[in-house]
């Protein structure tokens, strides 16, 4: 039985938006073009290519449902499990269900802390254990090295052949639409002379393919990326970890941007007491440090979730409504930035001869706002919500690490952080879980803000007149 | 300049009654004591009695706004708002959940506070500007390249790693430093240094960034032109003519870094065991002693409204065209 979640919801409309906005920016050059102008940055084809993958990610962990207990019957129904899952935690269900005790490295077979363990003569012993899962097919642990190596030769095989028949597709498609032969665009796109930079973008589906294929070869008989203190696999906590990080990313914008859009725009068209009301309100909001305000409205929502335990069923929904409450806070606190931007900006339009000219129609001031002030107006908050994605990511972690984050039963980067920051300072070390999460939290961060970049470049409307002449043209 | 500054002043007034309802909207309104008194007590099942002793303790036994049994002044002043609210302005934070003065706790905290922020402040400012500068010197270069893919590199890391990393290099496998602590005196700087020196490589990349764009936007101005024109060396037109021009902006990005100094100390100084301004708040935000996140918030506010003031005073000693208008 699917069980939707309030932030699965909110991710799926959104990704719904981003559908229909392509649509119809489609066919409508003065939209598709700077789009296009993206397209032909290397920095921007790669970095997409890889919040693509984070993306898939995302949408398969934001599936939820709660699984049929097999063999069980109820009044001739079926009976449904407590636990809500996603189709993430279904397609890598060996990764969440074999834990071990306790910490193990990468690629261990045996445990990471000396145990006492009773011989069969009677004696004690202390010794590293085997581990219950990791390497547990080897008859042998001494072979597992060779074992790892062919395994990880066969990943990287896969990977790579995955990647040959994902070049060839798109070598096709691109061929198709050009109406050239594949020899020729196949040549074009190594050369680097497609207009869209695909080299760049193969370049990145390779790196994400071999790794992906190293992780199906190796993860069904080894913790790639070692355990936790609980003996959870750090690789399906970081895969988690994904989903948790997009939605703070994107769902804070559903509130940030009708927020910072209306009341902007309405700020600088109007002007006179409604602008004075407006920079008052986002003066003083601006004026508390975000961090301090964030931590007050989540101790509060705390208060609020604690004393209405009828809100949520389950701990995942109860996790999720607070995500989604923080989402929302982080929305009332970040809109001031946008609403100062727009407000200039319209105050700027609204100066202007075809407002004016509108206004002499006698034009009323909703159509005015909606026809010609907000459209001149869209790449200011394209920009500034994709900018933000970044800012939002490294957020959450800091947030969690203050104790004013996500559910510390969800996992994120944050909560991940949070538990491992002593890690570093045990003899003998443990740094996988923190060197997973901070890693793929850059790579994601670095996507981000790479696309980010290209987008800014090509929506700001001085590199479209100047640096890009043919860009109109093109 | 008297009255320009008075005037200032009193604009603040109307932004910190804004804060203080805000505030006060958010821990009084969103929930009642009530619910405030059995999440302090924990259980789900405790006694009308026991709420009561709790709400009494700690002042929320007043009705929130209008106390209609008392006489005269007291039905303003003998409510939750007059009492927890309205007495900030004096900044009387009355006590914390322990018993223990917020103001007196705030008073010998702030020093070891002020010992990182300001050193972060002062060094981060000379670097970053001095970068960007280098950067724009260097313009459409390799090293300009570079340079900027640093800067994105390095602002896409977590703070929180600098913190860790710095703390696992320095302190452990190096052994310069101690990990955590402070202490007073001249033994100070031991424990400073770390802090600081993460503080502001935490921010080199998003800062440099940010200075090279302005001076980049700088460049491309006529005096500029007219500058080189007359035979002035790069290196004058730089650090002579954009820098001094540069200085609006930069001071205009300086009040947006207050903040987030805030919030960088927030963290850094419970990593470094530092008995700032900064734990305070942590600890309190996890004993969840409202009083204290209530104080911080007004406090954190005043601040940043003070740097605001600040650096519009500041604008007219830089750039004779402002005039105090």
């Amino acid at each position: 039985m699917l069980v939707p979640l309030w932030t699965d919801v909110l991710v799926w409309l959104l990704v719904l938006c981003v559908l229909g906005y392509a649509f119809y920016a489609r066919g409508r050059e003065h939209l598709a073009a700077p789009w296009r102008r993206v397209l032909t940055s290397p920095a921007a084809m790669s970095s997409t290519v890889l919040l693509l993958a984070f993306l898939v990610v995302g949408l398969l962990d934001s599936v939820h449902y709660r699984p049929v207990l097999d063999g069980r019957q109820a009044d001739g129904k079926p009976v449904l499990a407590v636990e809500v899952v996603s189709v993430l935690d279904r397609l890598a269900h060996d990764l969440r269900t074999r834990t071990e005790k306790t910490y193990s490295a990468p690629f261990a077979t045996h445990g990471y802390q000396k145990e006492t363990v009773d011989r069969a003569d009677g004696k004690v012993e202390r010794i590293f254990p085997r581990l219950r899962h990791g390497g547990a097919h080897l008859q042998d642990p001494d072979h597992a090295p060779w074992d790892i190596a062919v395994r990880l030769g066969a990943g990287v095989l896969l990977g790579l052949a995955a990647w040959l028949v994902a070049a060839a597709i798109l070598a096709s498609f691109v061929a198709w639409r050009g109406a050239r032969s594949f020899r020729s665009t196949w040549d074009a796109i190594w050369q680097g002379r497609t207009v869209a930079c695909w080299r760049a973008a193969l370049w990145a589906l390779g790196a994400v393919l071999v790794l992906a294929g190293v992780c199906l070869a190796t993860a069904p008989w080894y913790h790639v990326l070692g355990t936790d203190k609980v003996g959870q696999d750090v690789l399906y906590q970081s895969l988690k970890s994904i989903r948790t990080a997009l939605v703070i990313g994107t769902v804070t914008t559903l509130v940030t941007m009708p927020l910072g859009v209306l009341l902007g725009i309405a700020a600088g068209y109007f002007k006179g007491w409604v602008d004075d009301v407006i920079s008052y309100v986002y003066t003083t909001i601006n004026s508390i440090p975000s961090v301090l305000l964030i931590a007050a409205a989540v101790l509060m929502m705390q208060v609020y979730l604690e004393t209405r335990p009828d809100l949520f069923p389950t701990t995942a929904e109860r996790a999720d409504l607070r995500l989604l409450f923080l989402c929302i806070i982080l929305g009332f606190t970040s809109w001031t930035g946008l609403a100062r931007l727009l407000r200039g900006e319209a105050l700027k339009l609204r100066e202007l001869e075809f407002i004016q000219a509108a206004q002499a129609f006698g034009v009323s001031h909703t159509r005015t706002i909606l026809r010609h002030i907000l459209p001149n107006t869209m790449h200011i908050v394209l920009i500034a919500l994709v900018m933000e994605f970044s800012a939002l990511v490294l957020a959450e972690a800091v947030l969690s690490y203050i104790g004013v984050g996500v559910d510390p039963t969800m996992i994120s980067f944050g909560t991940m952080i949070n538990t491992a920051r002593l890690e570093m300072g045990r003899e003998p070390m443990v740094w996988w879980s923190l060197a997973s999460a901070f890693g793929f939290m850059i790579v994601l961060v670095l996507a981000a803000n790479l696309f980010a970049d290209a987008v800014r470049d090509a929506f700001d409307p001085r590199n479209a007149m100047g640096a890009h002449p043919t860009a109109g043209a093109a | 300049m008297f009255a320009y500054i008075v005037r200032r002043l009193l604009y603040a007034i109307p932004i910190l009654i804004g804060v203080n309802v805000l505030t006060f909207a958010l821990f009084f309104v969103v929930n009642t004591p009530d619910d405030m008194a059995r999440m302090q007590l924990g259980a789900r099942r405790v006694t009308p009695e026991a709420i009561e002793k709790w709400k009494r303790e700690h002042g929320y036994d007043r009705p929130l706004l209008w106390n209609a049994e008392a006489g005269g002044l007291g039905r303003v002043t003998d409510t939750v708002f007059y009492d927890k609210s309205v007495r900030l302005f004096v900044f009387d934070f009355g006590n914390a959940d322990d018993g223990r003065s917020i103001g007196h706790e705030i008073r010998s905290r702030m020093w070891a506070s002020l010992a990182i922020a300001v050193p972060v402040f002062l060094v981060g400012l000379a670097l970053y500007v001095t970068f960007a500068l280098v950067l724009v010197f260097f313009r459409a270069s390799y090293l300009d390249f570079w340079g900027v893919v640093a800067c994105v590199t390095m602002m896409s890391i977590s703070s929180l790693f600098y913190i860790i990393g710095g703390q696992y290099l320095v302190s452990k496998l190096l052994a310069l430093v101690p990990i955590s602590g402070f202490a007073a005196g001249a033994d100070a700087w031991k424990f400073i240094v770390l802090p600081v020196a993460i503080g502001v490589i935490g921010s080199i990349g998003s800062a440099t960034r940010w200075y090279r764009t302005i001076f980049l936007d700088e460049i491309l101005k006529d005096y500029v032109r007219t500058a080189r024109a007359k035979g002035l060396s790069e290196r004058v037109v730089l650090f002579r003519h954009v820098l001094k021009n540069g200085m609006i902006p930069i001071l205009t990005g300086v009040v947006v870094a207050i903040p987030s100094l805030f919030l960088g100390s927030l963290v850094a100084e419970s990593f470094f065991g530092i008995p700032g301004l900064g734990s305070y708040t942590i600890e309190a935000i996890n004993a969840q002693d409202f009083g204290v996140v209530r104080s911080m918030v007004f406090l954190g506010s005043v601040l940043y409204i003070a740097g605001l003031i600040a650096t519009d005073i500041s604008y007219t000693l830089v750039d004779p065209r402002v005039r105090f208008g």
